[in-house]
């Protein structure tokens, strides 16, 4: 089939950037989404111009690399799909498909469709972990979890760290991604020890890192490759609530 | 010109002698120790963030060192160890049905079919009950059963059930566990994280490894940076393939210059084939996606009997199929293990019998199993896989049979290091699968995860403070002769990629490296075949620096030109796999050779020839490799010849 | 948000209830009218509890809109350079309508405190006949008025069924079963809250209320 892409070009972070159109021609259905993109980088390559710079590593889902908004739509039209599982059986000759990056302050545009997402990590480094150094570790079997608390922790614990909550959002906030790693830890018996500096931690290093407030709309859920469930949110605020109740120290310590 | 020459043996020296079961207990004892205050004096560069990696990192910075930590990845999160899906073993014994570290131990060197160190083994067996341990404590959710203890499972037909996992995303979570805790230290300030970064040449001074080059991909800045120790966590080189289930971006540039800078590669031709990889659809395939091996538990693998015949599979009648297989190994059928399912379905391919548009491809058919238990059952077992392999091809599993076929996976090969995870050149740690230890000639299911961890939390920390112990070394600057030289080397490799403005990509060389290396250094080789693939090589390689087209330049962000260095790298590396693979003329772990098998056409190890390591040490793009090696020993397991007939 | 969301929503309960009184008779609403304005009697001189009531709902309302305000700010912040193919809406509708909500019923707000309260912008504005003014109101050649009302309504239940489930989340709801109970409550509470609002003027035009 024939397809046109509009496609964000933009050369750095100081560059206003643009969209621009492409034909691509004759491309298989049976083509994943990023496999398109290879075929028209290796025309423009050859032709003399600039390939489209894009995110992307496992291909198969799982590392959260890729990540472009597809038609208004964060990893395209396939729910609990990412953009490289995305195949190209699901578009139809002749279309247009308009593809930009994911837009937010807190993720700048490197460049195209790239953009620095380094915000996650700083969140997690905010109190998005269990301290548990290599060595200390109590035997497996000292501590029981309940099987559907260890279910409901892997979960939310199957992020991927995309962003696509980010970048469909409304309000540019990144409350799903925060509030998934929060429920994953604080469902544990492990996490509860920092079960308050944790959300506090991470809600604080969210909001510095300048991403918005949430207000429930959902639309982070329905663009969420791995179908992470709202009701996350809703864990983070009632441990923050009583977090910021008492509190019982700094993150870290 | 001869292909390599033969050097010096090599010896592990650090391994302890006496009894195996106290090896590891007395290395530690016997290592010398660097006091806390020190420690913070002492700076360690790891690159990769992977299981190895990201784990040896956050645990130097939980002892006090000074670490940088490099990936190429935006983030550390992302290395490929992510897509593990399986699980972990671990010697835990929960099951009560006869697991013992010494049965670990013993299940892995007949795995890796008696090319692997014992010593080694035998540590990583004692370790991986240490690594649930941890790994439980950060919160990894595995798998738990109603009682709220760790569920285990059978994985690649061991008979114990000493398989921990999580669904099928094992390695994710893992890696995040491991992520977490050097996100702790990098908000801690103990660990710098230097993400999209890629290491592009080793600096060796006064014969020790001080220091990388590293490129920042975003500014395309090229920076060199000290240390007192570097740890190679770079994974393995499965990509020189193209096709592979490995990450995009996983390289071998990372330990190949290690190589070229004196450290030895061993076994460089021992990769590993999975038997159950989605086939390709066509020219535009950029990688294969894996799906797990447990498919084969109730899936049952055949062809059309008739070569070409193209009907739909539901319109061939039962007795016009072969369940190759099920003939060909009556007692173990489809559960073969995977270096034999996989030579077996390119064998009945290779005779015109495969099947799908390619022609690359062989049924794995759920229909008796449906039939049987039941489609709900069948969805309880493998409901994601299935979700997942028609997202990528269009088809419902449940109705149509699915298509396989064996793909790269794993490459057991790697830099050559000694019982402290030491390579050639003092000073240069190499860990997870970027090493060659513990595998052998092929890699238990389940086992890669083990190594990695252990390797990064418990080994390497240990081990590496002996070394660490004679430091700090003397402060290197930027004008020293040897960091000059390293830091202009990587200069003029890039600006030369730049300059060639030629008429071909990167992706069309490195796809054509990959197909014959798939062809000829893949599941069987033959001698002919082999040296084909040397000629190939060579001429491809030549071809690849006069017409390789690189877009841009070098500043900022320019993936064509990281795609580049690496295939560039890709090319020296495939011709000493070829090398390898032409001087072991025998069949052992994941490769068959074709001159090497029984009467009844089965894979035929040389134990009185080959019983070594094969460690190459590098003298120069084009003059050959010389061998160096490692005798193997084995007091505890005695080798013994497989069978599955 | 949600804490003075609560608040609101408690009186526009009780604000309803009270226009429902009407098909009492228009004794009864002019009573009732007037009962507003001795509640606390003796203890309270007259209409001091309205008066605080009042600025009770006052503060709210200011903390709502300001904290919706700060919100809307962040939000814009947070995305500088918007996306260039309009976002589809994956999500609930109602949630991407709440600003825009918001400003039509503040809007509405203003209108009916000057219609009904003050009774500025009524035909009859006698604050000793509410009943009367309210029958003017809706008069039928005043059509415009009804449908300014009812798109204020309306918009206000969309406004509530996402404000009543966002603020039950935001307020630690956490449970899947927990999410679709209070989505069917939000969503009840809002169609029964509409209709309670909207009969009022249709009874009117009915010739129910004259």
């Amino acid at each position: 089939m024939n397809l046109t892409l509009r496609i964000w070009r933009q050369s750095g972070p100081d560059d206003p950037g643009r969209m621009v159109s492409y034909p691509v021609p004759d491309v298989s259905p049976d083509m994943s989404f990023l496999e398109m993109l290879d075929v028209l980088n290796e025309r423009l390559t050859l032709d003399g111009e600039e390939p489209v710079a894009f995110d992307h590593d496992c291909r198969e889902g799982i590392c959260g690399a890729c990540g472009m908004v597809i038609n208004g739509v964060a990893h395209g039209p396939e729910r609990a799909t990412t953009a490289c599982q995305l195949h190209m059986r699901h578009f139809s000759d002749g279309q247009t498909i308009d593809i930009e990056p994911w837009r937010a302050r807190a993720f700048p545009v490197v460049k195209d469709l790239v953009v620095d997402r380094t915000a996650f990590d700083q969140i997690i480094a905010a109190g998005g972990y269990i301290t548990a150094p290599a060595g200390s570790a109590p035997e497996a079997h000292a501590q029981l979890v309940r099987k559907s608390d260890a279910d409901a922790a892997f979960e939310s614990a199957a992020c991927i760290g995309c962003g696509a909550c980010v970048a469909a959002c409304p309000n540019g906030s990144a409350m799903l991604f925060t509030a998934a790693k929060v429920t994953h830890l604080s469902l544990l018996p492990q996490g509860q020890p920092e079960r308050s500096t944790r959300v506090v931690g991470m809600v604080d290093a969210h909001d510095a890192a300048g991403f918005g407030g949430c207000t429930n709309i959902g639309e982070c859920t329905a663009v969420c490759p791995k179908g992470i469930p709202l009701t996350s949110i809703g864990r983070l605020n009632r441990d923050y609530l009583k977090a910021t109740r008492d509190r019982d120290g700094a993150p870290g310590t | 010109m001869e292909l390599f020459t033969h050097g010096e043996p090599i010896a592990d020296t650090k391994a302890p002698d006496g009894p195996i079961e106290t090896r590891w207990q007395r290395r530690r004892f016997g290592a010398k120790l660097v006091n806390p205050a020190n420690r913070r004096k002492l700076t360690v560069i790891v690159v990769g963030t992977g299981l190895a990696g990201g784990s040896a990192a956050a645990t130097l910075g939980e002892l006090g060192y000074r670490v940088k930590s490099y990936c190429y990845q935006d983030s550390p999160r992302r290395a490929h160890s992510i897509a593990a899906q399986g699980g972990i073993n671990a010697a835990k014994n929960y099951r009560n049905d006869g697991d013992s570290i010494q049965r670990l131990f013993y299940d892995t060197v007949k795995g890796g079919d008696f090319r692997s160190r014992e010593s080694n083994v035998r540590r990583l067996a004692e370790v991986s009950v240490e690594i649930i341990d941890q790994a439980v404590a950060q919160g990894v959710p595995f798998a738990r059963e109603y009682g709220g203890l760790l569920d285990t499972r059978s994985f690649g037909g061991a008979q114990v059930q000493r398989t921990f996992y999580a669904r099928g995303q094992t390695g994710q979570q893992l890696l995040l566990g491991a992520y977490q805790a050097l996100e702790r230290q990098i908000g801690l300030g103990r660990v710098e994280m230097y993400s999209r970064h890629e290491m592009l040449e080793l600096i060796v001074v006064d014969g020790r490894a001080r220091g990388i080059v590293v490129r920042d991909l975003v500014s395309g800045e090229i920076t060199t940076e000290y240390a007192d120790a570097v740890v190679l966590a770079s994974g393995g080189y499965g990509n020189v393939f193209y096709l592979s289930t490995n990450a995009k971006g996983c390289n071998v540039t990372a330990t190949w210059r290690a190589h070229r800078k004196g450290a030895l590669f061993a076994n460089p031709c021992y990769t590993q084939i999975h038997p159950t990889c989605i086939p390709v659809s066509g020219d535009h395939q950029s990688k294969l996606t894996l799906m797990s091996e447990s498919l084969r538990n109730d899936g049952r693998v055949w062809v059309p009997q008739r070569a070409g015949d193209d009907r739909p599979p539901r319109e061939i009648p039962e007795d016009e199929r072969d369940y190759f297989l099920e003939r060909m190994y009556p007692s173990f059928g489809n559960l073969v293990p995977r270096d034999i399912a996989s030579r077996a379905a390119k064998g009945v391919c290779d005779s015109g019998r495969g099947v799908g548009a390619t022609g690359l491809g062989v049924y794995l058919d759920f229909a008796d199993a449906i039939g049987r238990l039941g489609r709900s059952t069948i969805a309880d077992r493998y409901g994601n896989l299935f979700e997942m392999y028609q997202r990528i091809t269009g088809e419902d599993p449940y109705e149509v049979p699915m298509r396989i076929y064996p793909a790269v996976h794993y490459t057991m090969g790697g830099l050559w290091v000694d019982y402290d995870l030491e390579s050639t050149i003092p000073g240069l740690f190499v860990i997870g699968e970027a090493n060659f230890s513990d595998h052998g000639a092929n890699r238990l299911g389940a086992s890669a995860l083990m190594q990695g961890l252990a390797d990064g939390y418990f080994v390497l920390p240990s081990t590496i403070a002996d070394y660490l112990s004679a430091g700090p070394f003397e402060p290197l600057t930027d004008d020293h002769p040897e960091v000059a030289a390293a830091r202009n080397d990587v200069a003029d490799r890039l600006a030369r990629l730049l300059a060639c403005n030629g008429d071909r990509t990167v992706d069309s060389f490195h796809r054509e490296l990959g197909q014959i290396m798939w062809d000829h250094c893949g599941m069987e080789r033959s001698d002919t075949g082999l040296r084909k693939a040397l000629a190939e090589i060579r001429s491809l390689r030549e071809q690849f620096w006069q017409r390789v087209r690189v877009p841009g330049d070098g500043e900022g962000l320019n993936q064509a030109l990281e795609k580049a260095g690496r295939v560039a790298d890709f090319f020296e590396l495939a011709e000493l796999m070829c090398v390898d693979a032409l001087h072991r003329t025998e069949s052992a772990g994941g490769h068959f050779r074709a001159e090497s098998q029984t009467p009844d056409g089965e894979a035929q190890r040389d134990d009185d020839r080959f019983s070594y390591v094969a460690a190459w040490e590098f003298t120069g793009a084009d003059r050959p490799p010389v061998l160096h090696k490692e005798d193997l020993d084995f007091e505890y397991v005695h080798p013994t010849q497989r069978s599955y007939k | 948000m949600a804490v003075t969301g609560i608040l609101l929503v408690l009186f526009l309960i009780a604000h309803m209830l009270g226009n429902l009184k009407i098909f009492v008779g228009a004794t009864s609403f002019d009573h009732y009218a007037h009962w507003l304005r001795t509640i606390g009697s003796p203890v309270l001189p007259d209409t001091w509890y309205l008066w605080i009531q009042r600025s009770v709902l006052g503060i709210a309302l200011v903390a709502h809109i300001w904290s919706a305000t700060v919100l809307a700010r962040r939000a814009r912040a947070a995305r500088p350079v918007r996306y260039a193919h309009r976002p589809k809406v994956q999500g609930s509708y109602a949630a991407r309508t709440m600003r825009w909500g918001g400003v039509i019923i503040a809007l509405f707000v203003v209108y009916h405190l000057l219609d009904l309260t003050t009774g500025d912008l009524n035909p009859v504005g006698d604050p000793r006949r509410p009943y009367a003014n309210v029958a003017a109101d809706f008069a039928p050649e005043r059509w415009y008025v009804t449908l300014f009302y009812v798109v204020a309504i309306v918009t206000l239940g969309f406004h509530l069924r996402h404000g009543m489930f966002s603020a039950f989340r935001s307020l630690g709801q956490q449970t899947p079963r927990g999410e679709r109970r209070a989505r069917a409550v939000a969503l009840g509470f809002s169609v029964a809250l509409c209709a309670g609002y909207l009969v009022v003027p249709f009874a009117v035009i009915a010739g129910l209320v004259r």
